[in-house]
């Protein structure tokens, strides 16, 4: 006997969307909000800040005392998943070493993201470098979106006016730690601009939303905040989204490809659940599509059909080009300054506190664009891995007689020093431009399926000398910092061999442009409203419609893009032009 | 046999499994049972994690007479002082027979550096580590402890020390007792002010403003 069988479900929701976190979440919540019905698939599992999260656990809570052993962020961070995935692999190709990171959860990667919130400047749409694309929009097509993200969702910083950094509706900033200030000063001597951080916690309350409580700075923000302090789009915006009986989410749904009409249209999705292994079909007058920009492209090009032969939205054969992350080197050290430092609660927030956007002109430069750097240090909660440095950098600093010592040691002497040195540490790292290119891509493997029969991605991705320039110049400049603090470095000094530290594409997790949207259909897959051009009902609002990515983090970008979709389809609907 | 097993023996899929058990309702006795054969969900866990800790907190790696030399060695690196208690004090040695099972890498040279050690002492003072008296055990520890000065020969001990130490640390600093000797005071809810005046003072960073 077989019980193989498709579940077809009857009913016709407004839009279906696949994805729950940033770019669906947005989607979903304003179209649920104007009292379209909505269905949502999820491929992971369900989950609530307020009910899952290990916020203000302590580090003897997890027997691995928070280890990345089953997480790469450690055991309390936010996220199912990872850079690998049981039954789920990917691959390569020419000596590639893509790495993919996926969450499966209610919220996705927005669970434990670094809630560093920047918004792309006007020459990030429009760049004046002559080497990377232009969007189809521009800052002012885009302005208005973020300023509403900013009000829905919280945001802290302060105004600057930096033209290429543009301002916010802020709450207001976090103060400074310790060595923050220590990372001021000496930046400030080595030329590098140090301003507040920018992030999408709640430092103030919300007027009207009373789901929300402000942050209690426990700087925890990796984990995710029961108390819904801070962005993730699980609690900001698929929970209250659900609230309105207007949104029905599937948790366990993996989306194996839209299904569409004779004549191209999109009419629905296929997935399986996780669960049963059970195969089911749900209908939808719009698909839109949130599940990541590799995700989602992979789900393009998985459905193939007589109208669309080359996979959906693909008649101009880019889905899956143009793939780009960010570019990331750091340095690390300790400042001798700090030894024997009084001890006080500096959590503060989970975010970043101060950071430094590109500050230098081009035209002086071996490359194009720039990168931002995000610093880090201080009196954290110890972890797995604690004091590993201690009896390396004991040798490097006078003893408390002020005599030199011998690395290493035992005893009484080296517990004396892993107090001493205990909030020294400090680090910074860059986040930079990488160029959207042609031939880094993904396309679907031929030769490999999942676990659960859905054809895998395959990757192409190689640095160039633009990448590669810029992270010797990031690695130039944090040393020059850190001797300007007045730090000693303990982290390794790369060369050329290893590209100067710059780090595999995909580690940054800013993987964005599968999908691109352009005026013309022959280069773009979308157009400016991320509305696929071969196929009117059907939309991408996670970072797949990229162009190029800015140094900024891609979240508030995303949100922004998602919201301006969003607002666009409820206006062609009331047109009935979908 | 249990409930999946059993339905496995039955040969029915996992979709009947919901049918076959509300069909088959049995006393309350026989649902206990089944429901302790699985394992609950924890909130904010999936599955497979809860599953792969309970399969390695019923697992032993190490040897008595391992574990013996392992809370030797811990005291070794952290001895009780008059902050705070000792490594064995904070549970250390039953930290790292869990962690070489979590993070299988450090088995093989957790073992192997143990065994140099033993035979090492052994060939020095005819005895294992943990029989060596407290000035034989440092006397090797010594040659150990210090990478940059330690003799090309002793390579292998430094290595298995440098593992040793930092396991010991991890394990320490991150134990209730070791939480307070190092003395982070966060994990609690506040409102950060910034840095306190006499800290601004100290460093002399009362007028530098981002």
């Amino acid at each position: 006997m077989s019980d193989f069988q498709i579940k077809k479900s009857p009913t016709v929701y407004d839009a279906i969307v696949v994805g729950s976190g940033a770019g669906g979440g947005m989607a979903a919540y304003v179209l649920a909000n104007a009292g379209q019905k909505v269905l949502m698939l999820e491929a992971g599992q369900y989950f609530d800040p307020r009910l899952d999260s290990h916020q203000l656990k302590w580090p003897w809570e997890s027997p691995r005392r928070g280890a990345g052993t089953t997480r790469p962020f450690g055991d309390f961070d936010a996220s199912y998943g990872g850079w690998e995935l049981e039954g789920e692999p990917y691959t390569q190709k020419n000596k590639t070493e893509f790495e993919w990171f996926r969450s499966r959860m209610l919220g996705g990667r927005t669970n434990h993201w670094g809630r560093i919130s920047l918004r792309m400047g006007p020459e990030d749409f429009k760049p004046t470098d002559g080497l990377t694309d232009d969007w189809p929009i521009t800052y002012d097509d885009v302005k208005p979106f973020y300023d509403k993200v900013d009000r829905m969702i919280g945001i802290y910083g302060t105004v600057e006016g930096i033209a290429s950094e543009p301002d916010g509706i802020f709450m207001k900033p976090p103060k400074p730690r310790l060595n923050e200030l220590f990372i001021k000063k000496g930046a400030e001597k080595a030329g590098v601009r140090v301003i507040t951080g920018r992030g999408a916690v709640m430092t103030e309350s919300i007027k009207g939303n009373n789901d929300r409580a402000p942050c209690f700075y426990c700087g925890q923000c990796g984990r995710s905040c029961k108390v819904y302090g801070d962005f993730s789009a699980s609690s900001c915006l698929v929970i209250p989204a659900v609230k309105t009986g207007n949104l029905t989410v599937i948790t366990d749904a993996m989306v194996r490809e839209v299904i569409t009409d004779k004549d191209g249209t999109a009419k629905g999705v296929s997935y399986v659940n996780r669960k049963d292994l059970q195969e089911y079909q749900v209908n939808g007058k719009l698909v839109i599509l949130g599940a990541s920009a590799c995700e989602s492209a992979r789900i393009l090009l998985n459905s193939k059909s007589s109208a669309h032969p080359g996979g959906l939205a693909n008649s101009s054969g880019v889905v899956g080009k143009y793939l780009h992350d960010s570019t990331g080197a750091g340095v690390s050290g300790f400042l001798p300054q700090l030894m024997d430092r009084k001890r006080y609660n500096e959590d503060g927030l989970g975010s970043v506190h101060i950071y430094s956007p590109w500050w230098l002109d081009n035209k002086k430069l071996n490359f194009p664009r720039g990168y931002h750097i995000e610093y880090g240090g201080g009196m954290g909660m110890p972890s797995y891995g604690f004091g590993g440095g201690v009896p390396k950098i004991n040798g490097m600093v006078p003893d408390r007689n002020g005599n030199k010592k011998e690395a290493g040691g035992y005893g009484k002497s080296l517990k004396d020093d892993y107090r001493r040195f205990y909030g020294t540490g400090v680090s910074m790292a860059g986040r930079g431009t990488a160029i959207a290119r042609e031939d880094n891509y993904c396309e679907i493997d031929p030769n490999m399926v999942d676990k659960y029969g859905i054809p895998v991605l395959r990757f192409n991705y190689k640095w160039a000398k633009e990448e590669i320039l810029q992270a010797k110049h990031m690695q130039e400049t944090f040393l020059s910092i850190m001797k300007e603090m007045g730090a000693v470095v303990t982290s390794e000094i790369h060369g050329p061999d290893t590209n100067y530290g710059l780090l595999n594409p995909g580690k940054i997790i800013h993987e964005v442009g599968t999908i691109r949207m352009g005026d013309d259909p022959k280069k773009s897959a979308l157009n400016k409203y991320c509305q696929a051009h071969d196929c009117k009902n059907l939309f991408v609002v996670d970072a797949g419609p990229f162009v190029q990515q800015g140094d900024k983090n891609a979240t508030w970008t995303i949100l922004a893009l998602s919201m301006r979709t969003a607002e666009y389809i409820l206006a062609q609907k009331k047109k009935q032009n979908i | 046999m249990n409930r999946r097993d059993s339905i496995k023996a039955l040969g029915l899929t996992a979709l009947s499994t919901s049918v076959l058990v509300e069909a088959c309702k049995q006393p309350e006795t026989k649902t206990e049972v089944a429901a302790t054969e699985e394992t609950a969900k924890e909130a904010g866990k999936e599955q497979w994690e809860v599953d792969r800790d309970k399969k390695l907190k019923a697992e032993t790696f190490f040897t008595k007479h391992e574990m013996a030399t392992i809370t030797v060695l811990a005291d070794i690196i952290i001895p009780k002082d008059a902050v705070s208690g000792s490594a064995s004090d904070a549970k250390v040695p039953e930290f790292i027979e869990f962690i070489v099972k979590d993070i299988p890498e450090h088995k093989v040279p957790m073992r192997g550096g143990l065994k140099w050690l033993d035979i090492y002492c052994f060939n020095k003072f005819e005895k294992p580590f943990v029989e060596a008296s407290e000035r034989e055990q440092l006397s090797i520890v010594d040659e150990i402890a210090y990478p940059n000065k330690a003799r090309p020969e002793m390579q292998a001990g430094v290595a298995f020390f440098n593992k040793m130490r930092d396991l010991t640390a991890s394990g320490f600093y991150t134990s209730e007792i070791g939480v307070k000797d190092i003395g982070y005071a966060g994990n609690a809810p506040n409102q950060w002010a910034g840095v306190p005046d006499d800290v601004l003072k100290q460093y002399g960073m009362q007028n530098v403003k981002i």
